[in-house]
């Protein structure tokens, strides 16, 4: 079980938000390897999980975007069905809520990480520890 | 601290003595030097003589900001052109600015009232004080400059703009008091931000004087956070002098206005009448004391009210109360009356809003307000955004009793004007 960091920088929604953000890590060097988006209408939230989130977060700051960093849950799914309820059951028996989540796809190809958001993150891994 | 204590002590009955006296003495003075105010009088059928107490003054005719500009640039001038050694100019949105003339002893009357405010709140001969209004035809910087001379303080002309300079000013001269609008003070503080710097430590400021736009008791203490100082309202308009009408003392409630020089009234902007004592309406001035261009009965456009009890600093001198609106930038929506200043007084109030925003204005019943979320108090969660645009949504609504349309905006992404700031666009065709 680990944990990754992920950015959330707040957005207004108009056109080349995206563009503005995604430069700046072309720019540096910086590899994109999960990303999300929640939009609420005339804002919405954008999620990365970079290689380099420390850095990124201060380019970004630079700049003047509101950004905020935490940890989330990586969790490596078991590829076959009822892989992603085993990790639900155990979150909900402990309750701890998901806030959000996506999924992270390695280099390797041949398994998935489920990225997950949530409220109690030290009882999240916690429950998790040795059953996943 | 007192300026002219025997004068700002003076007993209201000595004070309204000497008001009638001086109202008289205006009135036969502008009647036989001032082409506009003889005509006017003749017009309206007024003489001097019928005003016998200060109740009498409700009879002499009002001075609009038009008759100003009609009469552009010296019909209201009482003296030769010889007599006047300074001219000022307002600007108007539309048409001609409005002239302002001074002669020498109307400065040194001028640089004695702004004396009196620097004074009493604490300005010694040993103090700094960088003037960041603009120089020039705009009053805020010269007649400031004028009066912080005169109290021996160490002026320094900055004008408006160009903040980095300003910052080094402050810091290699040890400010200790600015004279500033809001909006600019508001901007000086997010740079000192950005920079990643406390203000609080890196200058040796004491005080700000802010003047020039409307801002609420919220945007005070916000400043005055920012940069841990006190910050004094202030109170003036170009045709009254500009800065120094009124000026609040280290009590901070209410700005004490010179009644030796103007007579204030509050009147109902719709019929013209005076109201009681303590009832909000427009504010109206007469000069008492101006040679080169009295002016009688103006109709600032300014709402407020005064305070009628007495001061605990000892000043009889009356005060007024913050400016809530101008009679003109008020704005109808679904027929409600609303002033931006309700609106700035509840965004400051809120956490997690940064102190840009912008009223647009779309259509009869649309009401926008745009606003800058607050940098860090971003924790990246969207139910907390939409938690505070509903927040926002929520307490605007129940203040102007008509639903807002809230638009949350990144930070540093609203316009900034280091001068007056415009806060409202109204796209309506009206």
């Amino acid at each position: 079980m680990k944990t990754v960091r992920q950015l959330s920088i707040f957005a207004e929604n108009k056109v080349g938000k995206i563009e503005t953000l995604t430069k700046v890590f072309a720019d540096n060097k910086i590899n994109i390897l999960a990303f999300n988006i929640t939009s609420m209408g005339d804002f919405g939230v954008i999620k990365f999980v970079l290689d380099k989130p420390e850095e990124a977060s201060k380019l970004l700051k630079k700049d003047g975007h509101a950004v905020s960093v935490k940890d989330i849950l990586a969790i490596e799914m078991n590829d076959r069905p009822g892989g992603m309820y085993e990790v639900a059951k155990i979150l909900g028996q402990n309750s701890v809520n998901i806030e959000n989540a996506y999924v992270l796809v390695p280099k390797a190809r041949d398994k998935a990480l489920l990225l997950v958001e949530v409220t109690k993150i030290n009882e999240a891994l916690k429950a998790l520890e040795g059953k996943i | 601290m007192f300026w002219d204590p025997k004068i700002e002590k003076l007993s209201r009955e000595k004070l309204e003595k000497l008001q009638l006296e001086r109202l008289k003495k205006t009135l036969q003075y502008v009647f036989s030097r001032s082409p506009f105010y003889k005509k006017r009088f003749t017009e309206k059928k007024f003489r001097p003589s019928m005003v016998k107490s200060l109740d009498g003054l409700a009879r002499v005719p009002f001075t609009y900001i038009d008759d100003l500009r009609k009469n552009y640039p010296y019909g209201l001038l009482a003296v030769d052109k010889s007599e006047t050694v300074r001219l000022h100019t307002s600007s108007g949105t539309t048409g001609k600015p409005k002239a302002i003339f001074f002669t020498r002893d109307d400065i040194g009357r001028g640089a004695d009232l702004i004396a009196r405010c620097l004074v009493m709140t604490g300005v010694t001969k040993k103090d700094v004080l960088q003037n960041m209004m603009s120089y020039g035809l705009f009053t805020g910087g010269l007649v400031m400059h004028y009066g912080a001379e005169k109290v021996g303080a160490l002026v320094i002309p900055a004008g408006i703009g160009n903040t980095d300079r300003q910052l080094m000013l402050m810091q290699d001269f040890g400010t200790t008091s600015i004279h500033i609008t809001p909006s600019y003070a508001l901007y000086i503080a997010d740079v000192f931000e950005k920079k990643g710097l406390d203000p609080r430590k890196e200058l040796k400021l004491k005080r700000a004087y802010m003047g020039a736009e409307p801002h609420s008791e919220e945007t005070r203490r916000k400043i005055e956070s920012a940069f841990g100082i006190d910050v004094y309202n202030s109170y003036g308009l170009s045709e009254m002098n500009g800065p120094g009408v009124a000026f609040e003392c280290q009590y901070k409630d209410g700005m004490h206005l010179w009644e030796d020089h103007f007579i204030m009234e509050i009147i109902d902007p719709v019929t013209g009448r005076q109201l009681p004592p303590g009832q909000e309406g427009e504010l109206v001035l007469t000069t008492l004391c101006r040679v080169g261009m009295p002016i009688l009965r103006y109709r600032t456009k300014d709402i407020t009210r005064i305070i009628t009890a007495p001061c605990r600093c000892g000043r009889t001198h009356r005060r007024i109360a913050r400016i809530t609106g101008r009679s003109d930038d008020m704005f109808i929506i679904k027929g409600v009356n609303i002033f931006p200043q309700q609106i700035e007084r509840v965004l400051m109030g809120i956490k997690g809003v940064a102190r840009n925003y912008l009223i647009q204005l779309e259509s009869y019943d649309e009401l926008i307000v745009k606003v800058e979320i607050q940098k860090r108090s971003f924790d990246g969660s969207v139910d907390h955004m939409a938690g505070l645009k509903a927040e926002i949504e929520g307490k605007l609504r129940a203040e102007l009793l008509v639903r807002p349309k809230i638009e949350l905006h990144e930070p540093g992404s609203l316009p900034v004007s280091e001068g007056k700031a415009k806060r409202v666009i109204d796209n309506r065709k009206l």
